[in-house]
């Protein structure tokens, strides 16, 4: 009788063939070992946004809004009312003197944008007469307006009267919108980034036009400072107020000076393995999701820390910073990775002495580890939206939502209801 | 020769003789006997019985043929064996205790009928090694003499204290099913008194007109001799009427008598439908007596034409045009003869027309049920009991690895709630194993639909006319006594011609008051087959004849529904119809009551099968070479006393069955086979029944044992598998071929936790890739392995999925799972077990279920290894806690703690569940990220 012990040899094997790291069976650091498969969506899930600390929405291409509780897995409410796909959503909260109420604005390929009460499931207001669809929202809370994206840029009041539009000159029209300091914003229009000012009154707009190639992400840093990043791999990182440059980084993957990553047979990258899908940042490092690879860039040092060039086997649709070391991040291929900055172990002086050359000439670089991966779509993971230690939401191609917990604190929460309800009955 | 039969007496042990001291003290059974004698059998002592298990045996003490017996439960001749029933019967008809007086008592004017408490009554005979518990009841019968007809049921033992001590138990059950039949019968003897009544007043109707013309034609005609006689006939039908009348008002009556006996308690909502069916009856017949009443004292002939319309059409006198037209009534009064004794008495009326059609079939699944129950010995019951008294203290685990407990299953405390082996449809509690009668849905609103009748006039003058008949009928009753008697009298004469002179020159008036004297049982007891069948092609050709006459009565309707039938007009169609239907149905009984009556030649077929046959009747065991020695012993048959009836020859050492185990035969080349330690398990077998959404019973694990036994036997990486499962991690069972796959799949299903009422979580046969929301559904998955595109997409998702599921290749015979090293299910998957027998494994695999669930709850239900007492402790001190205790005081390692966590989390959410109704939230789905490991043969 034969036993053979295959799994650690099949991981350590995977490792070595393909550049995707496939990390195996065991996963300590992964505390996700529990999940609740939420149905409701009859197709593609795209998008997913926090409403409170228990609460979220998802909504996709069957136009469906599903308000979900996290804790319990249970669907609270659904917002019935587009036609078509939805294209944006935002949580929209404007504090009125003292109660905060959230509410959910979403905009749709029919031409409509809608305001809904995830409470109740109502709509509150809606404008469906809009020249064209909605591309992306901006709300700014301390004004209480928001900001629709589309061919044209139109800025609205908390009860959906249009302020003012500002017709926009590129085809493609708006992608992206964010919040700049001195009631300014940001826009991404194919290669450019416009600069209205709040009121879009002013009739000249900074426009930024440094970048190559299409402008694909656009996200607010910190106060003085936000970035971009292009389909042709340019990130670049600008000062908010004054409209500099600050730093302009090229992600070409041949400078990867890796004799480690053994295989380079990949010729000239193609553009989209080095499209800037999506960034993200906690302040201090931005992650920039680059075709299927991942790239930290550190905003201090100005130079990328660490990145792996083929994160998952296709591209990355969303990432997050979950803390200054770890990374989450989807992608096509249907898994949910996280990872862990780490720094480069020391190397075994005994061996060679080599490795101290080598930090020399790749200062600061880290690594990217893989700690753990979250397989159960069995389409493109679209998007996540992590609570905390309480779970993380994932939505997929697959019409599924997945939300993945913590199995023990679960149990513990269950133990306690447990006794909560023995009590309450009064024994058994 | 017939002694006085040695009734065992009665005494609780408690009570008399021998008290129990010690509660604690092992039954007998389990005792070790010090000095074990020469037969060291432990059933020895029922060896000797004709019978080789037990059986409950229907006989009636019939007026024409004495003591017969009936009907046995089960209804299978080896049963018996060479047991002499009509002896037996014999002996149990002869002590009916049953305090009954029929007949006339001094000072009343009409036949009484008597309500007759059951008797109970425990009859041992020595001689024969029988015991029988002995149910007494008497039926009503119109055409019986003194209109009753003693019946007995008796559960018959080899064994008497089994008897003595589930005595309280089996007079229950028996009195229930007396009941059923009791209630069915007043049903049945209402519709013929109906019947009876409606014939009478034809007669009187016609003999009234014949009268009246006579009384046209002439006083000449007046005095004739022919004249005076129908002058009498005309009183004798008169009187005839108000009797019947009167005993449709007794029989009415009946529930207003209070019962003695404590364990009748019937139906609430039979006895109110039968209560308002026979006052709509007594209403009814009040009501057409009034035209009759009417015509007595006008005599005139239009008058007596009229009531010919009201009792032929039931229309009334509004329809008298329409019957020109062709509109018929669907019951056709028949004359009755002055002697009309005669033409009904040919043929007794069998058990099952003595009942409502559905009473009878309640009863029977009621015996059958209870014949079930008892099976084993009693030692076995016992066991059966504490278990089950057990389960139904552990409702909190019961859904891991134990079957339902059934609704009924209460009933085995001792309360008795009224109950009623007559599904009604509107019941609020269903039978677990109900009966498999339903009563046609009963038109509830009838009396809302009914047709107005003019019933204010009709019950008014009731009123008068009954006492008027009081005051007439007691003025005379001398004549109906004798003419009761003179056809009683008529019914011996004609049946005793029929049978060649034999029978009691005269028989008591009585039969229950008086003891039976002894009749020649050659003759009287077993009729010759000759005869019988004469009597059936007779019986038959009467019923296909009278067919317009009977119908509605074989058809199993409700009385209400035959009044409302005949009140309702009908179209010749239906009444065709209607007509076939009962036809066909009365074919039907023919062969059913020639087994009742249990013909010699039934018994000497059987003669020599059980001593010869108990081992040459399992030809697969006899092939089966690797055979445990005790598989040879004798007795084997004994060991079986638990298995179904059965068309199997011989059950082996099954154990007995459990109430839900039907009756179904499990064929003995299961039971061989599995005795074989056979490499392969290839042989083509009926794929189990799991996973068709059929409930799944006990019969069916035990059955998977067997194949939960021969896994274990022949891979050595069981143990893995089966922790797989008892863990939570999903098993997939992947194969080529359907039927090893389902197979395993059904042995397997045995392991898995909570597997539903139906088997829910277990996928016997998938041919699709599997998503994960399928993974969170089944815990254990048969698939199809398939070399085409679809496999492709198969094998991906099992690869995609690798990390939740284990996957046991049925064709390379490999399983991959995370390693398991823990010695917790070593007692269960030890692949040199010494277990030859399914059963055996699943009684053993059983109790180690059984002490795992028990451990989880314990962990569930302990408050300190999930929380923490007191404020300061962190969640680690908790864990360290949880940690120490699954260990050091269970003794688990790492891995057989899973098992426990996850049976914990079972009870958990199962108790959450059960206190918040069934939650709008998606089921959990738990894994661990653990290292899978490649188990090879």
């Amino acid at each position: 009788m034969f036993r053979w012990i295959l799994g650690g040899r099949e991981a350590q094997s995977s490792v070595e063939k393909s550049p995707v790291l496939c990390i195996g069976e065991e996963q300590p650091k992964n505390w996700f070992t529990e999940l609740q498969v939420l149905k409701g969506h009859f197709d593609i899930v795209r998008f997913l946004v926090q409403i409170d600390d228990f609460r979220c929405a998802s909504a996709g291409d069957d136009g469906l809004i599903l308000v979900w509780n996290i804790e319990t897995g249970e669907r609270l409410q659904e917002l019935r009312g587009h036609s078509q796909q939805i294209t944006a959503m935002t949580t929209f909260s404007c504090s009125d003197g003292l109660v905060s109420h959230p509410s959910l604005i979403s905009a749709s390929s029919d031409r409509s944008v809608s305001l809904w009460d995830p409470d109740t499931g109502n709509r509150v207001q809606t404008i469906s007469d809009l020249q064209s669809s909605v591309k992306c929202l901006l709300v700014l809370e301390r004004l209480c307006l928001w900001v629709s994206g589309g061919e044209e840029l139109c800025l609205w009041n908390r009860d959906f009267q249009l302020q003012c539009q500002k017709q926009s000159h590129s085809d493609t029209g708006i992608t992206a919108l964010i919040e700049l300091p001195k009631n300014c914003m940001a826009a991404a229009m194919d290669k450019e980034i416009i600069a209205p000012d709040s009121s879009l009154t002013v009739a000249e707009l900074r426009c930024l036009s440094d970048h190559q190639d299409q402008v694909r992400a656009l996200i607010n840093v910190s106060d003085g400072l936000f970035a971009s990043g292009s389909h042709a791999g340019e990130l670049i990182l600008w000062d908010a107020i004054d409209w500099n440059i600050l730093a302009y980084e090229h992600i070409l993957w041949e400078e990867s000076q890796s004799p480690a990553q053994a295989e380079i047979r990949l010729g000239a990258p193609k553009p989209s393995e080095m499209s800037i899908q999506q960034l993200s940042t906690n302040g201090k490092l931005i992650l920039a999701a680059v075709g299927s690879g991942l790239y930290v860039y550190s905003v201090l040092t100005k130079t990328v820390v660490a990145y792996r060039k083929v994160a998952h086997d296709s591209n990355v649709l969303h990432t997050m910073l979950l803390s200054d070391s770890e990374v989450m991040s989807c992608s096509e291929d249907g898994s949910v990775r996280m990872w862990e900055i780490q720094d480069l172990p020391l190397p075994p002086v005994s061996q060679d002495s080599g490795p101290p050359k080598k930090i020399m000439d790749v200062p600061n670089i880290r690594t990217l580890e893989l700690t753990g991966d979250l397989i159960g779509h069995s389409g493109a993971v679209q998007m996540f939206v992590s609570f905390k230690e309480n779970g993380l939401v994932t939505c997929s191609a697959d019409h599924l939502l997945i939300l993945w917990k913590n199995g023990e604190r679960q149990s513990h929460r269950r133990s306690l209801a447990l006794f909560k309800k023995l009590e309450e009955n009064g024994g058994l | 020769m017939i002694g006085s039969p040695d009734v065992v007496a009665f005494t609780k042990e408690d009570e008399y003789s021998q008290t129990n001291p010690d509660a604690w003290a092992l039954p007998e059974e389990f005792s070790i006997p010090l000095h074990p004698l020469a037969n060291t059998n432990p059933w020895a002592k029922t060896s000797y019985a004709k019978f080789t298990k037990d059986f409950i045996l229907i006989s009636e003490f019939s007026e024409q043929v004495g003591p017969q017996p009936l009907l046995t439960i089960p209804d299978d001749p080896k049963v018996c064996g060479t047991f002499d029933l009509n002896y037996f019967s014999l002996r149990i008809m002869s002590v009916d205790y049953q305090a009954s007086f029929v007949g006339h008592p001094p000072g009343s004017g009409y036949p009484r009928l008597s309500f007759v408490e059951d008797s109970r009554v425990v009859l041992g005979d020595s001689k024969e090694g029988a015991f029988a518990y002995v149910h007494h009841l008497t039926l009503y019968d119109l055409e019986a003499r003194g209109f009753v007809r003693p019946f007995c049921m008796a559960y018959v033992s080899a064994d008497e204290r089994k008897i003595m001590l589930q005595f309280q138990e089996l007079s229950l059950r028996f009195s229930q099913a007396s009941e059923c039949l009791k209630a069915g019968n007043r049903r049945a003897f209402a519709k013929e008194l109906q019947r009876k009544l409606r014939d009478l007043e034809y007669t009187h109707s016609v003999l009234e007109r014949e009268e009246g013309l006579q009384k046209e034609a002439g006083p000449q005609c007046m005095y004739s001799p022919h004249a005076v006689e129908k002058a009498n006939e005309l009183a004798n039908v008169e009187k005839s009427i108000y009797e019947h009348r009167d005993l449709l008002r007794q029989i009415n009556s009946y529930h207003c008598h209070p019962r003695r006996d404590p364990h009748a308690v019937t139906c609430q909502k039979c006895m109110t439908e039968c209560l308002s069916e026979c006052e709509k009856l007594l209403d009814k017949y009040a009501k057409l007596a009034n035209p009759f009443s009417y015509t007595v004292q006008m005599g005139k002939v239009e008058e007596q034409e009229r009531q010919i319309n009201v009792e032929g059409g039931q229309e009334g006198v509004e329809d008298m045009e329409d019957e020109g037209i062709g509109r018929r009534p669907s019951y056709t009064p028949q004359l009755i003869k002055a002697k009309s004794a005669k033409c009904f008495d040919k043929r007794l009326k069998t058990l099952r027309e003595l009942c409502d059609e559905s009473f009878y079939e309640a009863t029977v699944e009621l015996l059958k049920e209870t014949e079930r129950s008892f099976r084993g010995d009693l030692c076995y019951l016992y066991t059966r009991r504490l278990d089950k008294t057990l389960r139904r203290r552990q409702r909190v685990t019961n859904f891991l690895f134990e079957e339902e407990l059934g609704v009924d299953d209460e009933d085995e405390g001792g309360i008795l709630r009224p109950f009623c082996a007559v599904n009604h449809a509107a019941d609020s509690y269903t039978l677990l194993d109900p009966p498999a009668i339903v009563l046609r849905p009963e038109p509830l609103e009838l009396d809302s639909l009914q047709p107005p009748d003019p019933l204010d006039p009709a019950s008014e003058t009731s009123h008068i006319q009954s006492e008027l008949e009081q005051g007439h009928l007691e003025s005379s009753p001398s004549d109906h006594t004798l003419e009761t008697q003179e056809s009683s009298e008529e019914t011996k004469g004609s049946f005793s011609s029929d049978k060649s002179g034999m029978g009691p020159a005269e028989k008591p008036q009585s039969l229950a008051s008086v003891r039976p004297e002894p009749p020649d049982p050659d003759c009287d007891l077993t009729p010759d087959p000759d005869h019988n069948a004469d009597l059936e092609r007779e019986s038959s050709s009467e019923e296909t004849t009278a067919g317009e006459d009977e119908g509605g009565d074989q058809t199993p309707v409700s009385l209400l529904e035959v009044v409302s039938e005949l009140e309702a007009s009908r179209d010749d169609d239906c009444e065709r119809i209607s007509d076939g239907v009962c036809e066909m149905e009365s074919d039907l009984l023919v062969p059913l009551d020639t087994a009742c009556c249990m013909s010699q030649e039934g018994f000497l077929y059987e003669v020599s099968a059980p001593e010869a046959g108990s081992h040459p009747g399992q030809p697969s065991e006899s092939l089966v070479v690797n055979q445990e020695p005790q598989a040879f012993l004798p007795l084997q048959d004994d060991y079986a006393v638990g298995s179904p009836c059965s068309e199997s020859p011989v059950a082996g050492l099954e154990l007995p069955m459990g109430l839900f185990g039907d009756g179904v035969s499990r064929t003995s080349v299961e039971d061989g086979s599995d005795c074989t330690m056979s490499a392969s398990t290839g042989s083509e077998r009926a794929a189990s029944p799991l996973g068709y959404g059929g409930l799944v019973t006990l019969r069916h694990r035990k059955k998977a044992g067997q194949g939960a036994l021969r896994f274990v036997r022949q891979y050595p990486f069981a143990i893995q598998a089966l922790w797989c499962l008892l863990s939570g991690r999903t098993l997939v069972v992947l194969g080529s071929d359907e039927g090893r796959v389902r197979r395993l799949v059904a042995a397997l299903a045995l392991f898995v936790p909570s597997p539903g009422k139906c088997g829910e979580r277990v996928q016997p046969w998938l041919s699709c890739p599997f998503t994960l929301t399928d993974l969170q559904r089944w815990k254990l998955i048969g698939l199809q392995r398939v070399a085409s595109p679809v496999g492709s997409s198969m094998l991906y998702s099992l690869s995609r999925y690798s990390r939740y599921i284990s996957i046991l290749d049925a064709d390379q015979k490999t399983l991959r799972c995370p390693p398991y090293r823990g010695k917790l299910l070593a007692n269960i998957a030890d692949h040199r077990t010494y277990i030859r027998r399914g059963s055996t494994y699943f009684l053993n695999l059983q109790s180690t279920l059984c002490r795992l669930a028990a451990r989880a709850f314990l962990f569930t239900f302990t408050h300190h290894l999930h929380l923490p007492v007191s404020s300061t402790e962190g969640p680690e001190v908790v864990e360290g806690r949880r940690r120490c205790f699954l260990q050091e005081q269970l003794g688990l390692d790492e891995e057989d703690s899973q098992i426990l966590l996850y049976l914990s989390q079972l009870i958990t959410q199962q108790y959450l569940q059960a206190a918040t109704g069934s939650s709008a939230a998606a089921p959990c789905f738990s894994f661990t990220y653990t290292t899978s490991v490649l188990y090879k043969i």
